[in-house]
C-alpha cells in the first residue's frame, strides 16, 4: 500500500531581492510503501534536503501533489491546510534534521520523552522509554539528567534521535541523521530503522554515508543538478532505479 | 500575497474535527488617518499557538488588544467559541459584556508590566482580583487559587506578598502570566512577553509559558517582533506590515522558506 | 438693638427656609435615592447660613422633610448638646416651628452626625445622616467619571482587593468608621462615618435612612427592610468594635456603644455615646421609657445569625 504517491513535484525558490528563481528540483515521480526504506541520493546542494522539506511542509513545493495516506484517508500534503499539517506532524509525520534544538532548563531525558507526555501517556512510561532509547543511542547514563545545550554534537544528535524515534509513525523523514555520530550510535540507528521498517514504517532519507543503510533500501531516488542555476527554470534529469 | 503564486495553494481545513476557538473576520482599526488594521481575518485552533510578528507599526499589537476588547474596533466581526459565547460578535457587545468576557476567558500578558498590574497590591492580591471580581468571597480559596496560579507561572511562592513593583522585570511578567490563567481562559495573549527582559530571563520565562501551554492546554496569541521567541513558542505564524496580513503559516516554513518579499527581507534580516 | 429686631421677621422666609422648588428638587432626588438603595444621587445642593462641612446635606434633607407636626432629634457624635447639634437644631425649629426632642423614642425625623442612636427606630421615623464623603470607592478611584461607571457596572472588584490586602497585611479589616456596605445586593455604599458598631442597624431597619452630603452634593438612601451587609469575606468575618468589658461610668451599664475617655494617669473611663438614652436612664425615676435597643445588654444583636 503506498504511504506515499508523489506526483509532478517540483520546488523553485523565488528570491525577490534578486528577482530570481533558483529551481531545486522538478517533476519528480516516485512512490513509498509502507515498511519501504527510499534513499535519497545526488550531489551536495542538489536539493536532497530541500525534497525532505518540502514533503513535511518546511518549504512550500511549486507544484505537483505528494498523497499520502493518513488515518484520515489520502490526503495531498502539497495543498494541506497549514493545521492539518501541524495535526499529521504532530501524529503521523516525523521529521529528523541533523541538528537539535535543546532548551534551556529541559534535560536530555525530558526532551526526549516530551513527545510521549503530549501524547498523554504517563510520564513514567515515557520515562522509562525514553531512557531505554537513550541507551541504545550510547548517551552516557549521567547526561540524562544534563541539558544538552552544554552536550558536542554527537551527543546533541543521539538526544535527536531518541526524540524522534520515540513515538510511532507512519512517514519518517531523514536528513543526515548521522552526520555526527560515532560508530556505536550508527550502527544504534541502523537498528532502530531495520525495526521501523517491521513495523510498517515508511522511511524516506538523505545520509550522508549511504553505506549505514545500504541493506535496509527497497529504492532509491537520484537528484542530479544538469546545469547552473539561470534566470529560467530548468529541469534536472532524476533516475529511479 | 500575489507571490504566492509560486506555491501550490492551501486548501481549507479537512481533516482537523475540531472548530475554531478564534474567529476573526476583516478586523479594522483606524486611529485618525492612520489604517492601524486593515482587513485581518485569521482562525486559531483549540490548543494552538499563533504568533504575530512584525516590526513597530505593523498592527500586530492593535490586533491583540482588539481580542482583548479593551478597544472598540470600527470593524470586523471576532467569535469565540465557546458555549456561552456562541454566535456573538464580541467586537459588538456593551461596556458590561466586554468586561465579562475579559475576565472569564481571556488573558492578557502585556510587554509591560505597569500597564497588566497593579504595582501598589501585591503579587497574590493581582491575581486574587481576577476571582475577586467574578465573585470570589472565600479569603482561603483567594489565597489557595493565586498560589496555584503563581506556581503555575513559576514564581516564587515566598514573594507572593510582594508589591510588583519590588520585583525583577521577569517575575513581574509571572506575575502578570499568574493573573492571565488564574480563571482558566480559553485564550491567552502575550504582548511582546518577554522583550526587554535580560536574555538569560527571556530564556526561563519563555521556558515556563512552553510548559504552561503543554499543561493548560491553553490556546495562545503571541505578538513579538523576536523570530525567536516565536519559533519557540508558535505553531503558526502571520506576519504583518502596515496593518495587514503579508503572509501565513507553519512556523518553520514562514522562518525557512518565506514567499512574501517583506518576509524575505524580515526573515533574512535577523542576526 | 436685639438679633431679633434685625433679623427679617420669620413670615419673609419660605416655609423651612429652603424655597419650594429646592424642598421639590430635594424630595424628587430622595425618592429616587429610595428607588434605588445605596445608589448616588446628585442634587443641586443649596446655600444655607450654615457653611460647607458643618452638616449642610443632612439639613437640607431635614428641610424638604419637615412640617410643623414634626418632633426633631439632632445629635453630634451622639450627643444633643453638642454646640453644632444645638445650632442645628434651633435653626430647623426657627424655620419650621417643629417641636423638638432629645428622647429618641419621641422624635419623628433624627438628624445624626457620625452616629445612629442605641434605641431601635421605628417605620414612623426617618433617620438623617450627615455624610462628608458619599463615594466609598474613592480609595480605589480618584476619578469620580469612572467610580461612576465601576457603580454603574456593579465593578466592585477592586473594593475586594482592598479588603484582601488588609487581610494580608494585617490580619484583619483595618477600616473603622465608614465601613463600606452592600445595599440590596447592588450598590456598595459608605454609610457616613458611624462606627462599625452602628453599621448593622441599617439591616432590614424598620425605619427610612437618608445619608446626605452638602458639599459633594449628593444624597442617597436605605429604604426599610432592605439587605445591607458590611463588605466582608466568607470566612473573615465582619466585627463590630470590641468594648466587652467596658462599663459607663454615667450609667453602669454594658454593650452599648461607648466613648473612651483617657485620663490623666493613663487609663480610661468609658461613657455611651447616646447622651438622650444616658439621661434617660439616670432619670428613670420620673419615668421617661427607654426603648428596645439593638444590642442588648449581653451585647447580642436583635437580628439573629447577621452579625458571626
Amino acid at each position: 500500500m503506498n504511504v506515499l504517491s508523489v506526483k509532478n513535484y517540483s520546488k523553485r525558490f523565488f528570491i525577490h531581492h534578486l528577482a530570481r528563481e533558483i529551481s531545486a528540483f522538478a517533476n519528480l515521480n516516485f512512490d513509498l510503501s509502507a515498511g519501504q526504506f527510499l534513499l535519497v541520493s545526488g550531489a551536495n546542494g542538489v536539493g536532497k534536503s530541500t525534497l525532505l522539506r518540502c514533503l513535511y511542509r518546511s518549504y512550500r513545493p511549486t507544484c505537483g501533489e505528494a498523497l499520502y495516506h493518513s488515518q484520515y484517508g489520502v490526503v495531498d500534503l502539497a495543498s494541506l491546510a497549514d493545521v492539518d499539517m501541524a495535526l499529521l506532524r504532530k501524529q503521523e509525520i516525523g521529521f529528523v534534521t541533523q541538528f537539535l534544538r535543546p532548551r534551556p532548563r529541559i534535560t536530555a531525558l525530558q526532551l526526549v520523552s516530551e513527545p510521549l507526555l503530549l501524547q498523554g501517556l504517563s510520564a513514567e512510561v515515557a520515562q522509562e522509554r525514553a531512557e531505554r532509547l537513550l541507551d541504545s543511542f550510547g548517551l552516557k547514563t549521567d547526561l540524562w539528567h544534563a541539558y544538552p545545550t552544554t552536550f558536542s554534537g554527537g551527543e546533541q544528535q543521539k538526544v535527536n534521535l531518541a526524540r524522534a524515534l520515540i513515538r510511532p509513525h507512519r512517514l519518517l523523514l531523514l536528513d543526515e541523521p548521522t552526520a555526527s555520530l560515532d560508530v556505536q550510535a550508527r550502527a544504534s540507528l541502523h537498528r532502530e530503522l531495520a525495526r521501523l521498517k517491521t513495523e510498517g514504517v515508511a522511511i524516506m532519507g538523505v545520509f550522508h554515508h549511504p553505506e549505514d543503510v545500504q541493506d535496509l533500501l527497497d529504492n532509491s531516488i537520484e537528484l542530479v543538478l544538469e546545469s547552473v542555476d539561470r534566470e529560467v527554470e530548468h529541469d534536472p534529469n532524476l533516475l529511479v532505479k | 500575497m500575489d507571490t504566492l503564486n509560486n506555491v501550490v495553494p492551501l486548501m481549507a481545513p479537512q481533516l482537523i474535527t475540531e472548530m475554531p476557538l478564534v474567529r476573526v473576520q476583516h478586523l479594522y482599526q483606524t486611529y485618525g488617518r492612520v489604517r492601524a488594521v486593515h482587513d485581518v481575518s485569521f482562525d486559531v485552533y483549540p490548543g494552538e499557538v499563533l504568533g504575530i510578528v512584525g516590526e513597530s507599526g505593523s498592527g500586530k499589537s492593535t490586533v491583540l488588544r482588539l481580542l482583548n476588547l479593551q478597544e472598540i474596533a470600527k470593524g470586523g466581526i471576532f467569535n469565540l467559541n465557546v458555549p456561552s459565547l456562541q454566535g456573538e460578535n464580541l467586537l459588538a457587545c456593551d461596556r458590561y459584556r466586554r468586561r465579562e468576557v475579559q475576565t472569564q476567558h481571556i488573558g492578557i500578558v502585556y510587554q509591560n508590566p505597569h500597564l497588566g498590574l497593579r504595582m501598589h497590591y501585591t503579587s497574590g492580591g493581582n491575581v486574587a482580583e481576577r476571582l475577586l471580581i467574578t465573585g470570589e468571597r472565600r479569603f482561603k480559596t483567594l489565597r489557595d487559587v493565586a498560589e496555584d496560579s503563581l506556581a503555575v507561572s513559576e514564581f516564587p511562592l515566598d514573594r507572593m506578598d510582594d508589591l510588583p513593583m519590588r520585583l525583577s522585570g521577569g517575575m513581574q511578567q509571572r506575575v502578570q502570566l499568574a493573573k492571565a490563567i488564574a480563571l482558566k481562559p480559553q485564550l491567552l495573549l502575550l504582548d511582546e512577553p518577554t522583550t526587554g527582559l535580560d536574555v538569560s530571563v527571556q530564556a526561563l520565562v519563555l521556558d515556563t509559558l512552553k510548559r504552561l501551554q503543554q499543561e493548560l492546554t491553553v490556546t495562545i496569541l503571541i505578538v513579538s517582533h523576536d523570530l525567536g521567541v516565536i519559533r519557540t513558542l508558535a505553531d503558526r505564524v502571520m506576519v504583518m506590515r502596515n496593518g495587514e496580513v503579508i503572509e501565513a503559516g507553519l512556523t518553520d516554513q514562514i522562518l525557512e522558506d518565506p514567499q512574501a518579499e517583506y518576509t524575505q527581507q524580515l526573515v533574512h534580516a535577523k542576526l | 438693638m436685639s438679633l431679633k429686631e434685625l433679623a427679617h421677621p420669620a413670615s419673609d422666609y419660605s416655609y423651612a427656609f429652603l424655597d419650594a422648588y429646592a424642598k421639590r428638587e430635594l424630595r424628587r432626588r430622595i425618592l429616587k435615592g429610595i428607588a434605588l438603595p445605596g445608589a448616588q444621587i446628585p442634587y443641586a445642593s443649596r446655600e444655607l447660613p450654615i457653611a460647607r462641612g458643618w452638616g449642610t446635606g443632612g439639613l437640607q434633607a431635614t428641610l424638604s422633610l419637615i412640617s410643623p407636626h414634626d418632633t426633631v432629634k439632632v445629635i453630634d457624635q451622639g450627643a444633643d448638646d453638642s454646640v453644632n447639634a444645638a445650632n442645628l437644631r434651633r435653626f430647623i425649629t426657627r424655620m419650621s416651628d417643629a417641636k423638638t426632642t432629645t428622647d429618641t423614642l419621641q422624635a419623628t425625623l433624627i438628624q445624626s452626625r457620625h452616629r445612629i442612636p442605641e434605641e431601635i427606630l421605628t417605620e414612623k421615623q426617618v433617620l438623617i445622616l450627615q455624610v462628608p464623603d458619599p463615594e466609598p470607592l474613592r480609595r480605589v478611584q480618584s476619578d469620580m467619571a469612572k467610580s461612576r461607571e465601576m457603580h454603574a457596572d456593579r465593578d466592585y472588584g477592586q473594593m475586594w482587593l482592598v479588603l484582601y490586602e488588609q487581610l494580608v497585611r494585617f490580619g484583619d479589616y483595618v477600616q473603622g468608621a465608614s465601613y463600606p456596605v452592600m445595599v440590596h445586593n447592588r450598590y456598595i455604599m459608605s454609610p457616613s462615618p458611624v462606627p462599625r458598631w452602628d453599621n448593622p442597624k441599617l439591616h432590614q431597619a424598620q425605619h427610612l435612612t437618608i445619608l446626605s452630603a452638602g458639599r459633594e452634593k449628593r444624597l442617597y438612601a436605605v429604604p426599610p427592610y432592605t439587605n445591607v451587609y458590611p463588605l466582608e469575606f466568607d470566612d473573615v468575618p465582619f466585627r463590630v468594635e470590641n468594648q466587652r468589658g467596658w462599663v459607663c461610668v454615667r450609667t453602669g451599664i454594658q454593650n452599648k456603644f461607648m466613648n473612651e475617655i483617657p485620663q490623666a494617669d493613663g487609663s480610661s473611663i468609658f461613657e455611651v455615646s447616646d447622651t438622650g438614652y444616658v439621661s434617660k436612664l439616670i432619670q428613670r425615676d420620673a419615668n421617661p421609657a427607654t426603648g428596645t435597643t439593638y444590642f442588648d445588654d449581653e451585647g447580642s444583636f436583635y437580628h439573629d445569625g447577621y452579625l458571626k
